[in-house]
């Protein structure tokens, strides 16, 4: 095939359009006539509204109108949901407070909706909305879990007593104890996930228009998956049926996770429009985002490994708690329950693993899915815990981690994953050979001369992506499958156009899907077009998180390629007189099984439009297939990261020397891209393990709400990556593709603490480890090296 | 977000005097900064307006003065709380003791110890301003009540 098909590493066809400034954002739709709203958020954590005062905000200029929860409940639009039921261990279903998109009655943390105000201007808007008044009765509020918990503590929602969602386990208590009774060694370790802010670059908007004369609604949104938008507003919501509203998705840039979820605010924006008649706007400033973007992480985790005398592990106990924040966000309640704890066998061969977790409410903001979104977390454990224990059995952590890797696949771990293909081996010898960690030691040595820490940190990571099985994830609470459509339409002259149920906010899905349609119908990636994002063009999706683009949406396209190429045979088979088993398609040129007879793919598509050379009646006109694919098992991409830090311990500033990434993400349609993809999520993982930490003060104020106060990486913290691939091809779809999106978020935060913990050595430091973190843990070292 | 802060100032005037002082509605009026309206509403209580600017947000705070504690003429303790709307709230205390000059010096000293708490927009302007400008208002009011003082 032409330098455009699978494995290619083709220049992304969309950066054109993005670095000249011809995206279309959210915020560069503008409908005629269009008003401007603002939300009046709660400065409390946690309150009573006693009352609201209007009067004088709806006296100011250009207000158009204002409303309240009330106004929304008069109108019976439902709250906002979470799409995920999770059990408790006693059988009871979760308890999920009521989650309003306007606050009815009582606010449950700060930047929670009070009113929206909606103007001529945006700044006519914000004068308004600073004359409303409202008459809040301060409640106390719980901001830790610990709190939250506490006996007597405030409750937030009647519901939930004690704060708690969910008393969630997987797996086998009583094999897990067993396991721990024939211990030879048992490591613990007390581990923090430290929570995060998403900040995506874009901030999420909205539009919302009706149209009276037709009774239909359009929204714009900042969406990972319009048409779960679309569903959830309509199915559970009820701002108007599937086929009155059209939810668009334009370009989107970056998500993240944080976009996957339906909002106050986009809700507010449709469902205002047809109030006041106008088409409504809104857009996030950024601290708006740091307060109403569903956060990430935050867990707080006790975990014990029983391991026999050589260091074989033998079992797992892992008990976390989870912030789940003040209401349960739309998929929050599967991120820390089935999206973690099945990982916590990470790439070992673990004979017993029992995990409890318990959700936690807080007067915080809601959590859920962050890249990565429960495998890192799991990771965090697994990766920090083997660690750990390697040192404590002094064996070298390499060969620790590979006296316990999985070598025989299918490998059926005790916490639902059935691992279907790796070589856990492989990445890790590729890995040492990359980091040269044979002279970590002369490294160490020389660093120790300029009066510097040195220290190596492993990550043997392994995540489920290709999410997922519907029947599989419907089993263990999901409201929706999680499938993924494609449409292939060829146009008379040839090109292509593709529709996809995949979103791209950043992934490169205009390049990559057109790679495999390339690769396929042997045309070239210019005349394929990739439409996405629009639920009135697309016929239906799951849109884009948990790395399912590559491996669920691409099997989806390949799907409706193959009936492309089956119809098409038909048609060629035709024009060429031929049976169409004689049919051979190849380099984009159908011919006749052993004559010199051939035609073209775009004459084919001619003559499938035309439709002169067949009887209409025995085969249809036209070129154009659909297909939906639902995965029959989740992938499982897998690999070793190697970090290597230098600290200075008069300043506690760590600097990353080296950083060497292996990753098994199966078969690669665009290697450019899949290591744009590493290099993005180890930015993002290094961020949460040096820098990044969301902070509420004691009273629940978000006191990290700006980048004055919340450090996102630059490019001065980071080293030049040493990326490299091996590859099994995965076994549960067509293309044998594992998903490469979260890895790098997922594989660094373990890395990097592992090797900050080797040089201070000891383990007494959590993230962020900011240089005061660390010089205070390397003050800590002096007194005991000398009691040593 | 959560803030302390304290300080003693010399004043040229007995206890006794400083302690009316301290509780003469029209000098505390004068004395808290941006502050526009002080109303008594009872013995020990007032309503106030007070319009603060920080940082890029100027708010007007609505709320009411609290003194409590009261031990003539050795100190007692005032306390606050603002509504600002969009800008959030602001609330605190400090507790004010009176001693004689040292070295039997004419005079008293003025202690205070303050703790603050701000919410809302004005909490997640960051502590890096926040903290200056509630340490400059404190420093603000204690400076004017000197100067109070001084002009008898």
């Amino acid at each position: 095939m032409s330098g455009t098909g699978i494995g290619a590493r083709v220049q992304r066809k969309e950066d054109f359009r993005f670095i000249t400034g011809k995206g279309q954002y959210t915020d560069d739709v503008n409908c005629y006539g269009q008003a401007h709203a603002v939300f009046l958020r709660s400065p409390h954590a946690h309150a009573d509204i006693v009352s609201i005062k209007l009067d004088a905000a709806r006296d100011m200029a250009g207000v158009v109108d204002i409303f309240t929860g009330d106004d929304l409940a008069a109108d019976k639009i439902g709250g906002l949901i979470c799409g995920w039921m999770i059990h408790s261990k006693d059988g009871s279903p979760m308890k999920a407070g009521a989650h309003p998109a306007l606050a009815q009655g009582k606010v449950r943390y700060v930047g929670d909706h009070v009113a929206v105000v909606i103007a001529e201007t945006q700044a006519q808007a914000r004068d308004a909305m600073e004359k409303i008044e409202v008459d809040y009765k301060v409640l106390s509020p719980v901001v830790s879990m610990a709190d939250a918990v506490r006996a007597g503590a405030p409750v937030l929602h009647d519901v939930a007593p004690h704060n708690i969602v969910y008393n969630w386990s997987l797996g086998d208590e009583a094999a897990a104890d067993a396991a721990f009774a024939t211990a030879a060694h048992v490591t613990k370790l007390d581990i923090i996930n430290n929570r995060l802010v998403p900040n995506a670059m874009e901030p999420r908007a909205a539009v919302g228009d009706y149209n009276s004369g037709s009774g239909g609604f359009t929204l714009y949104t900042t969406s990972q998956n319009p048409h779960v938008a679309r569903l959830v507003l309509s199915a559970f919501i009820g701002i108007a049926p599937e086929h009155k509203l059209r939810v668009i998705a334009p370009d989107v840039g970056g998500g993240f996770g944080s976009k996957i979820f339906i909002y106050a605010e986009e809700t507010v924006c449709v469902w205002a429009a047809k109030k006041v008649g106008r088409p409504v706007k809104w857009v996030a400033d950024r601290t708006e985002a740091f307060l109403s973007d569903a956060h990430g992480r935050d867990h707080v985790t006790h975990a014990e490994m029983a391991l026999d005398a050589s260091g074989k592990i033998l079992g797992l106990r892992v008990k976390t708690r989870a912030n789940l924040g003040a209401y349960l966000s739309t998929f929050s309640s599967c991120v820390p329950t089935y999206l973690y704890a099945p990982l916590l066998s990470g790439q070992y061969d673990i004979p017993a693993i029992y995990a409890e977790v318990d959700g936690i409410y807080t007067n915080t903001a809601p959590v859920d899915a962050y890249r990565g979104a429960g495998r890192p977390e799991a990771t965090f454990v697994i990766e920090r815990m083997v660690e750990v224990a390697a040192r404590e059995m002094k064996q070298d952590p390499a060969e620790f981690r590979r006296r316990n890797f999985v070598r025989n696949f299918p490998h059926q771990t005790p916490v639902i994953m059935c691992y279907d293909a790796g070589d856990y081996d492989a990445s890790m010898t590729k890995a040492l050979e990359m980091a040269d960690y044979k002279n970590i030691g002369a490294r160490k040595a020389a660093s120790a001369k300029k009066g510097l820490l040195r220290g190596v940190g492993f990550s043997a990571y392994i995540e489920a992506c290709g999410i997922a099985p519907s029947a599989a994830v419907g089993s263990l609470g999901a409201g929706v499958g999680l499938w993924e459509s494609a449409e292939v339409r060829v146009n008379p002259v040839g090109t292509v156009e593709i529709l996809t149920g995949s979103h791209s906010h950043g992934q490169g899905h205009e390049t990559t899907f057109a790679q495999l349609v390339s690769e396929r119908l042997g045309i070239s990636i210019d005349n394929v077009a990739i439409i996405h994002g629009d639920t009135d063009k697309v016929q239906m999706g799951m849109g884009t998180y948990g790395s399912r683009s590559g491996a669920v949406g691409m099997s989806a396209l390949s799907k409706a390629l193959d009936k492309i190429e089956t119809k098409a045979k038909k048609v060629a088979g035709f024009v060429l007189e031929a049976s169409p088993d004689d049919i051979e398609f190849k380099d984009g040129k159908f011919s006749v099984r052993g004559t010199d007879k051939e035609i073209d793919f775009a004459s084919v598509a001619l003559q499938a439009y035309i439709a002169h050379k067949f009887n209409g009646q025995e085969l249809e006109p036209g070129l154009k297939e659909s297909a939906f694919w639902d995965p029959t098992n989740f992938t499982f991409p897998a690999g070793v990261h190697i970090c290597e830090v230098e600290i200075d311990p008069a300043t506690g500033v760590t600097r990353i020397d080296r950083w060497t990434a292996v990753d098994d993400f199966g078969n690669v349609i665009n290697p450019m891209i899949v290591e744009g993809q590493v290099h993005g999520g180890i930015a993002q993982g290094v961020g949460q393990a040096l820098l990044e930490g969301a902070v509420y003060d004691a009273n629940g104020q978000l006191v990290t709400a700006s980048y004055m106060d919340y450090a996102m990486p630059r490019a001065d913290d980071l080293p030049s990556y040493d990326v490299g691939m091996t590859q099994t091809a995965c076994p549960s779809n067509p293309l044998g593709i594992k998903g490469c999106g979260e890895a790098g978020a997922i594989a660094a935060p373990p890395a990097v603490m592992n090797a900050i913990t080797d040089a201070l050595g000891h383990e007494e430091i959590a993230m962020p480890a900011t240089p005061l973190a660390v010089w205070r843990a390397a003050q800590r070292l002096a007194p005991r090296a000398a009691a040593e | 977000m959560a803030m302390t802060m304290t300080g003693e100032v010399a004043l040229p005037a007995t206890r006794e005097t400083v302690w009316v002082k301290l509780n003469d509605p029209a000098v505390l009026k004068a004395c808290i900064p941006g502050c526009e309206i002080l109303d008594k509403t009872s013995e020990t209580g007032f309503s106030a307006v007070v319009k603060l600017k920080i940082g890029p947000v100027s708010a007007t705070f609505k709320g009411s003065v609290e003194l409590s504690d009261l031990d003539p003429p050795n100190g007692y303790r005032i306390s606050g709380q603002g509504e600002g709307g969009v800008a959030g709230f602001a609330k605190g205390g400090a507790t004010v003791h009176l001693t004689d000059a040292p070295d039997g010096a004419e005079g008293c000293v003025l202690s205070y110890n303050v703790e603050a708490n701000v919410g809302g927009k004005i909490a997640q302007l960051g502590a890096r301003l926040i903290d200056g400008v509630a340490k400059k208002t404190a420093d603000q009011f204690f400076n004017n009540f000197a100067n109070a003082v001084k002009a008898g």
